[in-house]
């Protein structure tokens, strides 16, 4: 919280460019921005970094960058990227960011939705895609390319260097010093800071339009619930028009003041993250799911002697790993011995070889994280955590607070956040930090943003006990049973699918008077398990009609019930039959889509004889389907599959 | 394409003929290279492409004929004498040194380079230190042209083909060649890895002006991307042109369709 308090005179430190230029001031020799170049680790200390913003904003300013314009970027983390957005800011023009992997034809909507007139793209590639919908998109009128290789035949006058336009903008500001401090007097907190566009999956994507205001509220409000400071180092490797990206690499690292680092390529990211060593850090579950997969398969390489020390002492951080992070009483001293030798033995190093030593708080988002895997990096000492937030958000709604982490839930409302849950479910958000509107789209600004200015999330949700708030499904999916308790079937998929025996599962409930689920078994890990029992199959639909792989599947149900009734929320919902399929849902046959979601309503469609099955109560039921085959064949495969009712559990209260 | 010059001939063949006993591996060719070019040498299975190619760099000696770099003969060319003249080459069967690291690899092409002398390399002390540093520099700079960041420090022999390929390749450039010599630098990959060794081999030609001669098995690649084309068959030139030339050769068509003559 530090930064804005400490402005030297008068000036408030509300918008992003004044943070910089006060940082420049006030600890211009630290570093700010490093990347690794030519093998070596390059550093650009605050002063550094603020010298080069303003000649990119004077080069700008040059080519005719006014106030108000927007200035799209696209490419990979580079630091002159991320300065460029600064330097936009400076000039009271909004940044961009854009997807470096969209295809051209994506780039044109966004390029003229946003009325988008400079670029500044990261290489070759980049500027390729644009000159390709350049015709489209008639208001771009320079590009400028921060990579300048293989650039050399270019001859279209409108397509310029990045140096050569830094080179310009330093020969301006030496003539004209007052021209920038003059600029950055002029801006004001409620100006729009960002634009990020959202990624669409529902119709048009929407350029979400953030103030300096409500993006240096949230980064305060996480910079203050974490206590970070300007030692941290940070990653930055996410794309950089995603507002997760936006938020802990730019918002945070400029009110915290503290060092951003771009890796050298795409692919050298886990090398890099262990050469930096990282004291915050933030990926996606499947980031940390691979890490571990690569750990977990190194050790099976390993000796005998390592191996049988890194599983007992993995059982030790398994048991009490978690709750010494907690710093929870209850914990033996001998496991606190016992835990401390592992810590020299094994978590330590295992910490370092996944470039996690330094970790002081690392984050997960965007997907549901499976509870083992959760476990395992809090067990051997990374203060892995939860956040909840959309772009609309910034990104920044709960948070899993210290010592208070729960797999399952997204923690508590961030500080100067209220979220309250509206009848019908639906998490709704109010603070500082909700957008300002939606780009050009007053109607669609209307529709999210209610009179009271609650923000409509879209999610549906629900408090626990603790005050931890749950996020269970989308809420145009939750639907509700018979009796009226409310049915997240995403809520009851998730934690089928954290079994590795599960693969896919599909729940159906609404307007029933109970939940039943179709499986999809896991043909590696239940393959796998077969072999190890001795256990002959001929194919898929073979294995999954075996008689152990049911009663195999019938326990993993049985645990998501009992894990269910601990939750008076949906307690009601645990599964009384579930069938297995007798064929893997397939994209192909249109039963997911190709980021391989269940497409319900199709599903529910096709197997409807099998869902009448499942509320007759019979105990097997003949299909037959058409598959399509990866050449284009198609073929039918027919089965009896039996279903098998799952035992329920009684609600658990807790005491008031 | 636009804005490419080629400059004099930099190198000449005159009446090559080589053979091994009885075997008649190349018969009479004559062909020149333009500075800056790209020029491929294409031809069936035992036309005598790598012959050739060997011949040009001195690890065979042609019974006859005569081969002309920037204007001095060179009838006896021997490997040395290529490799300081500045001819580098990369080989259709990769020779690199397996267990050593991709960085290591590629500093070896730098051992030309190298003046310290093996004492002081080995203590690695004073000039030597400096000229290493600065070798190290020059090498990273490659390991970023060909984007091979991410296997720097992995042993070769770990690596897929293609990326192998890629190595030795940098090896190659490592020596700043006047002239680059590939053979057959897309055998056996798949269609992205040849795409991504096309853009490379322009990037070379186009980035730091050095001339490559380059065999050939796939038509389409050498096509699209040489400026002129040398047709080798059975030991004999049939043809010598620019790609739509050489398409347009009745004689080319025969030897590859495999029509009776």
């Amino acid at each position: 919280m530090t930064a804005t308090q400490s402005g030297r005179g008068s000036a408030p430190l509300d918008t992003f460019p004044r943070l910089l230029l006060n940082h420049a001031a006030m600890r211009g020799d630290r570093p700010a921005t490093r990347e690794k170049y030519l093998g070596i680790w390059q550093t650009w200390s605050w002063s550094q970094v603020a010298e080069e913003v303003r000649a990119i904003a004077c080069g700008l300013a040059e080519l005719g960058f006014k106030r108000g314009d927007n200035l799209a970027i696209i490419g990979d983390n580079r630091p002159r990227l991320y300065w460029s957005m600064c330097a936009a800011q400076m000039l009271g023009g909004v940044p961009v960011p854009m997807y470096q992997d969209a295809v051209a034809a994506e780039m044109a909507f966004v390029l003229t939705d946003g009325a988008i007139r400079f670029a500044i793209v990261e290489d070759q590639e980049q500027v390729d895609k644009l000159l390709e919908i350049k015709e489209q998109c008639p208001d771009l009128a320079h590009i400028l390319y921060d990579d300048a290789r293989g650039m050399r035949h270019y001859t279209e006058t409108w397509l310029q260097g990045l140096d050569e336009v830094i080179a310009m903008g330093k020969v301006h500001d030496k003539n004209q010093p007052d021209f920038i401090p003059a600029e950055v007097a002029r801006g004001r907190t409620e100006d729009v800071a960002v634009m990020l566009y959202t990624s669409g999956t529902t119709g048009k994507p929407k350029g979400v339009c953030q103030t300096h205001e409500t993006f240096i509220a949230a980064a305060q409000s996480g910079v203050g619930f974490d206590r970070l400071t300007e030692q941290e180092d940070m990653l930055s490797y996410l794309p950089m028009a995603w507002v997760g990206d936006h938020l802990f690499s730019y918002a945070q690292a400029l009110v915290a003041g503290f060092t951003i680092n771009c890796p050298e390529s795409g692919d050298t990211v886990m090398t890099d993250l262990r050469e930096i060593g990282p004291t915050y850090y933030f990926a996606p579950p499947r980031v940390f799911e691979n890490l571990l997969t690569t750990v977990m398969i190194r050790m099976e390489d390993a000796g005998a002697l390592k191996r049988s020390m890194f599983h007992y002492f993995m059982a030790v951080a398994k048991r009490c790993g978690s709750d010494i992070l907690d710093r929870k009483p209850g914990v033996s001293s001998s496991d606190r011995l016992l835990y401390a030798l592992g810590d020299l033995l094994i978590y330590g190093p295992l910490r370092n070889v996944l470039g996690m030593s330094r970790i002081r708080v690392a984050y997960t988002a965007g997907a549901a994280i499976g509870p083992d895997l959760f476990r395992f990096y809090r067990s051997i000492g990374v203060n892995l955590k939860q956040l909840y937030g959309a772009t609309e958000t910034c990104a920044a709604v709960c948070l899993q607070p210290d010592r208070e982490i729960k797999f399952d839930s997204v923690g508590k409302p961030a500080p100067g956040v209220e979220v309250k849950i509206s009848d019908g479910g639906e998490v709704l958000v109010r603070g500082k930090l909700l957008l300002k509107e939606y780009y050009k789209r007053p109607d669609a600004t209307a529709e999210v943003i209610d009179a009271e200015g609650w923000f409509h999330t879209g999610d549906a949700g629900f408090f626990d006990e603790d005050g931890h708030l749950k996020i269970i499904d989308r809420a145009k999916d939750v639907g509700k049973l018979a009796r009226g308790a409310i049915f997240a079937p995403n809520y009851i998929e998730n934690k089928l699918k954290f079994f590795p025996h599960i693969k896919e599962a599909v729940c159906f409930g609404h307007d029933r008077d109970m939940v039943c689920a179709f499986v999809n078994i896991d043909m590696g890990a239940v393959g796998n398990w077969a072999e190890r029992r001795g256990l002959p199959y001929s194919g898929y639909t073979d294995l999954a009609a075996k008689p152990e792989v049911l009663d195999l599947i019938r326990e993993c149900v049985e645990q998501v019930n009992a894990d269910l009734s601990h939750d008076a929320m949906v307690a009601e919902t645990q599964i009384h039959r579930f069938l297995v399929l007798h064929k893997e849902l397939d994209p192909d046959d249109d039963e997911l889509t190709r980021t391989r979601k269940v497409r319900r309503g199709f599903v529910a469609e096709k197997y409807a004889v099998l869902i009448d099955a499942l509320y007759s109560g019979k105990s097997s039921q003949f299909i037959e389907t058409q598959v399509k085959f990866e050449d284009g064949r198609t073929g039918k495969v027919s089965a009896d599959l039996s279903i098998l009712d799952v035992k329920t559990f009684p609600v658990i209260k807790k005491a008031a | 394409m636009s804005g490419r010059k080629f400059g004099e001939v930099i190198l000449d063949l005159k009446n090559i003929s080589l053979s091994f006993g009885g075997v008649k591996a190349l018969q009479d060719i004559s062909f020149n290279v333009l500075e800056h070019e790209i020029r491929a040498i294409i031809g069936p299975n035992g036309a005598g492409k790598s012959s050739m190619l060997n011949v040009i760099n001195g690890v065979y000696r042609p019974q006859q004929g005569d081969i002309i770099l920037r204007g001095e003969h060179h009838a006896n060319m021997d490997s040395y004498g290529a490799a300081t003249a500045g001819l580098a080459r990369t080989f259709q069967n990769i020779a690199l040194f397996k267990g050593m690291s991709v960085l290591d690899n590629i500093m070896t092409g730098r051992n030309l380079k190298m003046k310290a002398n093996m004492l002081q390399q080995a203590i690695w002390f004073g000039p030597a230190m400096r000229e290493e540093l600065e070798h190290r520099a020059k090498v990273e700079e490659i390991i970023d042209f060909l984007e091979i960041q991410h296997i720097r420090k992995t042993p070769v022999g770990r690596l897929p083909y293609g990326l192998q390929k890629r190595v030795d390749l940098a090896r190659a450039l490592a020596m700043e060649p006047q002239i680059l010599l590939l053979d057959e630098p897309m055998a056996g990959m798949n269609v992205e890895e040849k795409q991504d060794m096309c853009r490379f081999i322009l990037d070379v030609n186009d980035q730091f002006g050095t001339t490559i001669v380059l065999i050939e098995h796939d038509m389409g690649v050498v096509m699209d991307i040489s400026d002129r084309v040398v047709v080798l068959d059975y030991g004999k030139k049939i043809g010598d042109g620019t790609p739509d030339e050489v398409r347009a050769n009745p004689e080319v068509i025969s030897a590859y369709l495999g029509a009776s003559h």
